[in-house]
Parts: structure tokens; sequence; C-alpha cells
């Protein structure tokens, strides 16, 4: 099964990158807000349905994917 | 009393490159080092410290440090923590320690987003630990610093419980990286793990301009040494 995850830094979170990509995005001329740079993860799981897949992929982020002090995550299945 | 050197094992990561370094100061101050491959699960029998080098394992993939606290080595260092083994972590090896749990927050990267790499001085803030004890509070430490991702973070709540129960070991004297309480060193609670930005490897000698660093390395090999003596 395919999964996508998408891991963003934490509100409150200073993310130096972001900023960045903010301020080139103003020097380009456009009117921006704010830019938050986060992570995409393409996952193709062997799983028996969406239930098992998802609980792995909640396995997944606590144990690598992500770190909860500074970042969370949102679990996108195919098809789901 | 033992006249062989205290085994300290250094736990080499692929992209580890301060492994080698690690290994001559900690020779230099009276240890035999003993370099240890990352899928390895054991650690030698005879290990008495353990020290995390430098570097960029697995290329700083995902988040700096935290593919190698998954790696078999780093399942036998959390035994030996556990069972109180002295364990220290340098610049990559610090984020490995916090990626693993072992000490608590994460370090993010430098908040003016450039790679800094100078000598800095670092203020001892607890000289009550196995891993300060040959420097005194207060004692300011000239060590380099190498990193990209060294701002040490936590919320707040984590860090006035740290720095009470003087877990928070070395500061930067300046603002370094943007890390929190400008905090350079970090102690687990128990007291047998602990990280640090700064390498005191590259600082054993005073040709190189400092041998500060010499300090943090020797009470490391003190507390291998008793270690292996408390066990025999």
């Amino acid at each position: 099964m395919k999964a996508t995850v998408l891991v963003r830094p934490k509100d409150g979170i200073l993310d130096p990158q972001g900023e960045a990509v903010e301020g080139s995005l103003r020097k380009l001329g456009f009117t921006v807000e704010q830019v938050r740079v986060g992570r995409l993860i393409d996952v193709e799981v062997a799983a028996s349905g969406t239930d098992d897949a998802r609980r792995q992929l909640e396995r997944m982020c606590a144990e690598l994917l992500t770190n909860p002090l500074i970042e969370s995550y949102e679990i996108r299945l195919e098809g789901a | 009393m033992s006249s062989r050197a205290p085994v300290v094992a250094v736990v080499v990561f692929p992209g580890s490159n301060d492994d080698r370094d690690a290994a001559w100061a900690l020779a230099a101050v009276g240890a035999e080092p003993a370099l240890v491959w990352h899928d390895e699960s054991e650690l030698p029998e005879e290990t008495g410290a353990v020290l995390l080098p430098g570097g960029f394992s697995y290329g700083d993939y995902l988040r700096c440090g935290s593919m190698a606290s998954v790696a078999p080595a780093m399942d036998a260092v959390r035994r030996f923590a556990a069972q109180g083994g002295p364990v220290l972590g340098v610049c990559n090896g610090f984020q490995i320690l916090c990626e693993s749990r072992l000490l608590p927050g994460v370090l993010r990267p430098n908040h003016q987003l450039e790679f800094v790499c100078k000598d800095v001085p670092v203020r001892v803030e607890n000289a009550d630990t196995v891993f300060t004890r040959r420097c005194v509070l207060g004692q300011e430490l000239i060590l380099p610093v190498k990193h990209g991702e060294g701002a040490w973070f936590a919320d707040e709540g984590t860090f006035v419980g740290l720095a009470a129960r003087g877990q928070i070991v070395l500061r930067y004297s300046e603002d370094v990286n943007g890390s929190l309480g400008n905090v350079a060193g970090m102690l687990n609670e128990r007291g047998n793990v602990m990280g640090l930005m700064p390498h005191p490897e590259h600082a054993v000698d005073p040709l190189l301009g400092s041998a500060d660093g010499g300090l943090l390395l020797a009470a490391l090999v003190d507390a291998a040494s008793e270690r292996v003596l408390t066990a025999a």
C-alpha cells in the first residue's frame, strides 16, 4: 500500500530554513506572509489493509521518521 | 590495580569523520581506544567507556543522528548506558544521543544558517560530574566547534528542570548557534551520559591552540578505568 507522510516543523518552532526561503522569495518580488519548510516521505508498505498500514506508519513516525519535539506529521494513505 | 590502559570504545558510523582523531586523543590521555563498526551488536567485553564521535553519520539523512540512533551498535550503547557505563557524545555523537532519547532535547540548524568553525569559550556550569571533575566550576575552556546543526532545543519546562538539576554542564560564553540558554553540553539525569557540540578531541595539545579538551577526555578515561576496576 502506498502512503505519504508529510512532516512539518511544529507551530511555534523556529524554522530558519523557512525564513531563508521566505527572504529569497521576497527578493524575487513575491509577497509572502510566511514560509515553512518540511519534508515529504513516500512509503510503500506491506499491509493487510488500511488500518494495518496506518498503524505501521504511526510506529514508523514515532520510531524514526519524525522527532515529536520539533515536528508534526500527517499520514495520507492512497485510496483511503 | 591493573596496569593495562582502560578500553574506550569509539563507535564508527558510515560518515563519521572524527573517529580517528578521537582515538588518537584518547590514547594521548591514557586510554586504549577500540574502534567499533556501527553494525556490531556488541561492544568489546572490556569496554570501560564509550565515545560517539563527530561527523555526518549516514550523510545526515532525515535528521542529524536519526539513522545512527537505530544502528545495532547503538543498542549495545543503550545497554551499556543502562548499566551505568559512561558515554560521551561529541557533535554528531551528541545529536545521536538526543535522537536516541538518551539525552533530552534535540539539535537544530544553527539560527544563522551557517556552518560555524572556530574556537569558542565554553563555561563549566557543573564541575561535579563524571565528565567535568577535572575542571573547576566557572572555568572557561577553549574548544573548537564545527557544525551546521548545533542549536540545542527543548521546551521551556524541560529546560528549566535540566538547569535546576545541574544537567546543563557546559554553556557557550557567547551566542554561537542560537542554542537555547547557550547550551553547549548536556548530561542525563543519572549522570553517566553526556553530549557536547564542541570537540575536545581537537584540543588536547597546545600546538592545536588549546589543550582544554584533554580535561574532559581524561575524565572519561578516569571513569573507564574505575568501571573496569569495579567490574574486576
